[in-house]
């Protein structure tokens, strides 16, 4: 190796390592930004961010895709993203809206699962929906709140679009199931 | 011309050209580059346009409904048909090419230029018309969508592969409550059959491809529409049993409300629904 190549070989590594700091910088910053909807979970828990990468130009490249098409919080949660991203002087940046592939809820993070379920909201299933999963009745739910399993189904949709609505008939206490997409 | 004059603009001349395109089977890369934009243009003005008009009914139920779960229920399913109408429509407004966007298109456009099936600006009528207007445009949708997220077009297999998701969920809901109010009450149970008796003459329009349709399947962007129908058909079927409701006989029909020719209902809809672009024209949330 050439004094030279050894040169421009160390400036690589360097953008490499640069680029890598900024990168697990702004998922850092990520992972403080609620969501509006759910704020036990940040974005990064919830799977909407599918990447962060740094281009040639040195411009980080956010992937984000929406939960449901429709969810109003997609617009607040960008929001959110630029002033984190901005307070965190994390450089030059840009979010690039992703539509495939389509968001699933196993895409939830273990973290956020975690997080629902301490939130009082029951986790969504496991695996990606099947038609057959959404045809047929679902496995028994059980309350988060005393764990009984005696509960019924009170709305395909709650407060959100992503939330069902069910009952514990033992503690009588409404709760949200948070739908397997 | 208008803002949009566009979709019917569109839909007639695609439809012409491609049944002269047709007609001489001499199709040259020439014809076949000018007509697909116009025809693709057309296709998702009726796919978006269905979603959109259909949206907006279910929102005059908010604050309306026979319970809040129910409130709830038809607001949610209203808006991710709204989430999808803006992706279809988005899209439309890039292939038409003239720098209109979604909301250029959703609320600016005359009532002979959006396309809609006819069946989706039925008035709401009791809680039980909007569930069978609901079902029937859910298993529609769901047999659709679950075809073109195999589309040769890739943006509209993405935003296809999306829609489904929800869309199964929405008929999941539907279907549940036509089977409640059909094999409930003899009150409820009067109420849904004669509703569905109403609407079925409408459902016909969904299926009788056009020139526009056929364009898209032998593009291979959309499914053939009796490969659409069967399906459905299936499904309707399996569903109107469980409600214990009798399938109403196919008629003929007249109106033809994807290629601009409505019902006098879509008139009073588009009338609340532009109401704001068109006071306040640029108006932004």
């Amino acid at each position: 190796m050439t004094p030279a190549q050894a040169v421009a070989a160390s400036q690589a590594r360097e953008r490499i390592d640069a680029a890598a700091t900024r990168e697990a910088l702004a998922w850092r910053v990520l992972a403080t930004v609620e969501d509006p909807e759910i704020p036990a979970l940040s974005v990064v828990d919830l799977g909407v961010i599918r990447h962060v990468r740094t281009d040639a130009e040195g411009t980080l490249d956010i992937g984000l895709t929406p939960t449901y098409s429709g969810c109003p919080a997609t617009e607040v949660i960008r929001h959110s993203i630029e002033q984190a991203l901005d307070e965190a002087q994390a450089g030059p940046w840009r979010i690039t809206h992703l539509l495939a592939p389509a968001w699933t809820s196993d895409w939830i993070s273990e973290e956020g699962r975690r997080k629902l379920a301490a939130y009082g909201i029951v986790p969504p299933a496991k695996s990606v929906a099947t038609p057959r999963q959404l045809t047929h009745p679902d496995r028994p739910m059980a309350c988060p709140r005393c764990e009984s399993v005696n509960t019924e189904r009170l709305s395909e949709f709650g407060s959100t679009p992503c939330k069902a609505l069910y009952r514990c008939r033992d503690c009588l206490e409404p709760f949200e199931y948070f739908k397997c997409i | 011309m208008s803002a949009a004059t566009i979709a019917a603009t569109a839909a007639v001349t695609a439809t012409a050209t491609i049944a002269a395109t047709a007609a001489t089977t001499a199709t040259t890369a020439n014809a076949a580059t000018a007509v697909t934009p116009r025809a693709t243009f057309a296709y998702l003005l009726r796919l978006g346009d269905l979603s959109l008009v259909l949206a907006q009914r279910l929102g005059e139920w908010v604050g309306h409904s026979p319970a809040l779960e129910e409130d709830l229920g038809v607001a949610n399913i209203a808006l991710d048909l709204i989430g999808q109408a803006r992706m279809l429509l988005s899209y439309a407004g890039e292939v038409e090419g003239r720098g209109h966007g979604e909301d250029e298109i959703a609320f600016l456009r005359e009532h002979g230029e959006y396309l809609n099936a006819t069946l989706a600006e039925q008035p709401n009528g009791d809680f039980g018309q909007t569930i069978v207007r609901q079902v029937l445009i859910d298993a529609f949708q769901l047999e659709l969508y679950e075809r073109l997220a195999a589309s040769a077009d890739e943006r509209l297999a993405n935003i296809a592969a999306k829609t489904v998701k929800e869309t199964r969920y929405h008929l999941r809901y539907s279907a549940g409550w036509l089977v409640r109010l059909g094999d409930g009450t003899a009150e409820s149970h009067a109420r849904v059959q004669s509703a569905l008796e109403r609407l079925w003459p409408l459902t016909a329009e969904l299926f009788a491809a056009d020139t526009v349709d056929r364009a898209m399947t032998d593009l291979r962007v959309a499914p053939p529409l009796e490969q659409v129908r069967s399906a459905w058909s299936a499904r309707i079927d399996a569903i109107l049993a469980e409600a214990t409701l009798e399938r109403p006989r196919d008629q003929s029909y007249a109106w033809f409300g994807k290629r601009g020719q409505h019902s006098e209902h879509l008139g009073y809809l588009l009338a609340e629904m532009q109401y704001m672009q068109r006071t306040y024209p640029g108006a932004r949330w």
